[in-house]
């Protein structure tokens, strides 16, 4: 599905991806995880070309994504901040997005009952809570039937009932056969849905496995410790 | 690209800043006509507003607009959607609606005036041209500025010290390099330099289209001779044109390359 | 004095002999006269000639005796281009009604439609002049009127067309009430004084609608120039009193509405000028008065170009001209007072109605505009309006005591109508 070969990427002498060799084969959930700057924002931008690599080839399904944007058809993206132009409503903006990706059937209705937001359809963005905002958020990204999902902290602000409502959601997605690409602090989210995780660290790929040969190979008994076991060592 | 564009203006023309500009306008035109009675007066007076304060107000809603609109960029670079297009379509977007709120608040005004039955029809019309001509030209630089500065202050300072330059400084070199070169002849010169500026470039033409014509003496009717001739005219335009299609080719060259 | 009445007495004597003697002749297709030369030989002094309605063919017409000669019905002469039409020669002789056609062009003789020669008492009157070289012309006659003429030219050069009215040695001549139109200049007076030039419409010449050369102690008041190719002139002439005109559309590079050029002890009042591209041009006019005075849009409304003492500007208006005032040097020995200038931005807080801070008419641009005349492209550019404001402020190229001290804060109310 996704083939990443030696991706290079600087902003300005801050070297964020030193060198990223990845392939992610279609169908299952991959987690992304590392510390804070470790370049996981930036790969996902970088698959969905909102960055420019400085160096490497990025391919999606054989052919690569440089200089081109129809292959954005078959991506659903959760943007980590949910930052929407502030005086459109609720109701406006899934039109938009409906309208800039007309070939597509959209499924919102499902969804805006899913996350009850019947009754701030007709609210500007401005007036949302950020928990309102990230369901809104949700909707945007889920309502497309889309190969590969990548979603950037999906949990944030989320409400217990929604984030229940967020994992049934995945796992659903996961069952139609799609890749989806996730990112998070939350770790006992991300040990509980995902089929694989890749460790980024300072740029480069530090670990890629399922949990379990994480387990083993940090010799702790659970995924927490085992993280911070990898940490440790590598700040060692 | 159309897509963006009709969003950006819609969104655009539903924000408070449109109707006070489009309202400042509106009010000018009626004071000018209705307090004032004289049409080649007023058209003089809005001579002064446009060659003035339209760059400077395209210049700040385009760096405004650029920065206020990041999160609907962000939106839509996810979103299948060419790059090029989407900021292409937001510049649009900006420099269509202000163009229009141009064009509409004066235009109204002199409409129930009854400039359609007045001689001035042709030097009215070819104010609003230049106008909307300034009002594409700053907007594009001001958002090749925004592209190129990630710091709003940084931005704002740079476009405002742009419009500075074009509006003023750049007056205060040419007239001092006539004094300067007094001895020599100075019309090619000083053809060239009013071409090269699209601020004083719109003055000129607008100037050589009224009565003031005469005023400029000699140099003007080197002038005249030259912008009245087909090939000025035609020259003139494409200038403009020119000064409209670099800075929007800058920005599409900076939108592929840029980081968000 | 003594001999004017004399002369008065003398003509009333000579009138009375001649309204016994005289007899009128009448000249038409069918009558016994068929033409008026014919008329005019026959004619013995004093006689009346009646001119009927219809064309005739007729040139060189050489008037030696005084005589009424009346056109009725507005009775054709046709020059048909061959040279002079009426050439008048005597005291006396007044010519009226007759439209004049096709006075023939040349390029050593001034043909005129109707020339006066050495002759007094003179009057011509009513009559209409078209396709001519020169219109009516005046040489060495005193004591005459011109009045209520039409004079319509087709001129397109300067060099091959002759002026409306002209005066060259005259004294003591009435102009007025003439329409002039499309010749070089509409009136042109040299070494001519006691001139009354008044009520006459100069419009659309070539050059001048009214000139003067080496001309003192003329007058001329509520008479029109409009449109005119460099306005009106007063060259190398004195007391001259100029009354009530309207100066309007002398517009072109190089017009103005009127020029003075080496003038002195003249008197400027009451009148309009009205979007010439320069109001007055003045240069080497020493002692004027200038009253009363409206300046309204235009270029310059005053441009003084040096060698300019002791004029004063007094009560005047200054209406939206780009500007108001130009000049040359730094010197200034003229006294600017009590004008109205619509672009003063001073107040008045003891409500006099006069403005407690001075007014500078001179901008600094248009020092710069002398000095390089290039730089006039810059018009309106918002720099200039900046350099013109520190200017303003503290004067440092335009003469520092160049102001008027107590500007006005409402225009004057001319009575025009003395």
């Amino acid at each position: 599905m996704i083939e990443i070969d030696n991706l290079h990427k600087k902003f300005g002498k801050n070297e964020v991806l030193k060198g990223i060799d990845l392939t992610i084969d279609s169908g299952g959930i991959f987690a992304v995880l590392g510390p804070n700057g470790s370049g996981k924002t930036t790969l996902i931008k970088s698959i969905l070309g909102m960055v420019v690599p400085n160096d490497g080839i990025i391919k999606l399904n054989g052919a690569s994504i440089k200089q081109s944007w129809e292959y954005r058809n078959d991506i659903d993206y959760l943007p980590q901040i949910a930052n929407f132009p502030g005086n459109l409503t609720v109701k406006e903006l899934i039109k938009m997005i409906k309208d800039l990706r007309s070939n597509k059937t959209a499924d919102d209705e499902r969804l805006i009952d899913l996350f009850k937001l019947q009754p701030f359809l007709d609210k500007k963005l401005n007036n949302l809570s950020g928990g309102t905002k990230q369901k809104v958020n949700l909707v945007l990204t889920f309502m497309f039937d889309s190969p590969l999902v990548i979603l950037d902290e999906p949990t944030t602000g989320l409400d217990p009932i929604s984030h229940i409502r967020l994992k049934e959601l995945i796992t659903a997605e996961k069952q139609k056969g799609k890749t989806i690409l996730i990112t998070s602090h939350i770790m006992s989210f991300v040990e509980e849905i995902s089929d694989e995780i890749v460790f980024l660290l300072e740029g480069k790929i530090y670990f890629r496995g399922s949990i379990a040969d994480l387990k083993t190979k940090t010799e702790q008994p659970d995924f927490e410790h085992a993280i911070a076991s990898m940490l440790s060592s590598s700040y060692a | 690209m159309l897509k963006i564009l009709k969003y950006s203006f819609f969104d655009l023309m539903r924000s408070r800043w449109s109707y006070v500009y489009f309202l400042f306008y509106l009010l000018l035109g009626i004071v000018l006509l209705f307090l004032n009675n004289d049409l080649s007066k007023a058209v003089i007076t809005l001579m002064n507003v446009i060659i003035i304060l339209v760059p400077l107000i395209g210049t700040i809603f385009g760096v405004m607009y650029y920065y206020n609109s990041k999160e609907f960029t962000e939106l839509l670079l996810a979103q299948p959607v060419k790059r090029s297009s989407i900021f292409l379509g937001q510049y649009l977007g900006v420099a269509l609606s202000l163009s229009m709120s141009l064009i509409i608040g004066l235009g109204l005004p002199f409409v129930f005036y009854g400039i359609f039955n007045s001689g001035a029809i042709w030097d009215f019309s070819l104010l609003l041209v230049t106008g909307a001509f300034l009002t594409l030209i700053f907007t594009a630089l001001a958002f090749v500025i925004a592209l190129a500065n990630e710091n709003k202050i940084k931005g704002f300072g740079y476009a405002i010290l742009l419009w500075l330059f074009m509006a003023v400084i750049y007056d205060g070199i040419f007239l001092m390099s006539l004094v300067y070169f007094e001895e020599y002849p100075l019309d090619t010169f000083s053809l060239v330099a009013t071409m090269l500026n699209p601020v004083d470039l719109s003055r000129v033409l607008i100037l050589l289209k009224l009565d003031i014509s005469a005023l400029l003496g000699y140099t003007g009717a080197v002038f005249q001779k030259f912008f009245g001739t087909n090939f000025g005219f035609i020259l003139s335009s494409l200038l403009l044109v020119i000064w409209v299609a670099v800075p929007t080719f800058f920005i599409q060259h900076m939108a592929k390359r840029k980081d968000f | 004095m003594k001999k004017r009445i004399l002369y008065t007495v003398l003509f009333f004597c000579c009138t009375v002999v001649v309204t016994f003697a005289q007899k009128t002749i009448e000249v038409c297709a069918s009558c016994e006269t068929t033409t008026l030369t014919k008329a005019v030989e026959t004619a013995q002094p004093f006689d009346t000639i009646k001119v009927k309605k219809g064309t005739y063919a007729e040139y060189n017409i050489g008037i030696t005796k005084p005589l009424t000669i009346i056109g009725e019905g507005n009775p054709v002469i046709d020059g048909q281009n061959k040279g002079e039409i009426i050439t008048i020669e005597s005291d006396n002789v007044t010519v009226k009604g007759f439209t004049v056609v096709n006075v023939g062009t040349s390029y050593t003789t001034d043909f005129a439609a109707i020339r006066v020669v050495n002759s007094k008492n003179f009057v011509i009157e009513n009559n209409t002049l078209k396709r001519l070289f020169f219109g009516i012309y005046l040489q060495k006659s005193n004591h005459g009127k011109v009045l209520n003429n039409t004079i319509q030219g087709d001129a397109v050069n300067e060099y091959n067309s002759g002026n409306g009215i002209q005066l060259w040695y005259c004294n003591h001549v009435e102009v007025a009430g003439n329409t002039v139109k499309n010749v070089r200049d509409g009136i042109y007076l040299e070494f001519s004084d006691q001139i009354e030039i008044h009520n006459n419409k100069s419009t659309d010449n070539l050059r001048y609608g009214l000139h003067f050369m080496f001309s003192n102690h003329d007058t001329y008041t509520n008479n029109l120039f409009e449109n005119n190719g460099a306005g009106v002139a007063v060259m190398f002439s004195k007391f001259i009193k100029m009354y009530n005109n309207v100066f309007r559309k002398n517009w072109g590079t190089a017009s103005f509405g009127l020029l003075l050029k080496e003038i002195n002890d003249s008197e400027i009042e009451g009148n309009l000028f009205e979007e010439n591209t320069v109001g007055i041009n003045i240069e080497g006019s020493n002692r004027i008065e200038y009253k009363h005075n409206d300046f309204k849009s235009n270029g310059w409304a005053i441009k003084v170009r040096g060698a300019c003492y002791a004029n004063t500007f007094t009560k005047n208006n200054f209406l939206y001209n780009s500007f108001d005032v130009s000049y040359n040097s730094k010197i200034n020995d003229n006294l600017f007072d009590k004008n109205y200038w619509s672009n003063y931005t001073g107040y008045d807080l003891d409500k006099n109605g006069i403005g407690d801070v001075p007014y500078r008419p001179v901008k600094l641009f248009s020092y710069i505009v002398n000095r390089t005349p290039e730089t006039i492209i810059l018009l309106r550019s918002l720099f200039i309006d900046i350099i013109d404001f520190s200017e303003k402020v503290s004067p440092v190229f335009t003469p520092d005591n160049l102001m008027d001290n107590h500007p006005l804060l409402k225009p004057t109310d001319h009575d025009r109508n003395r």
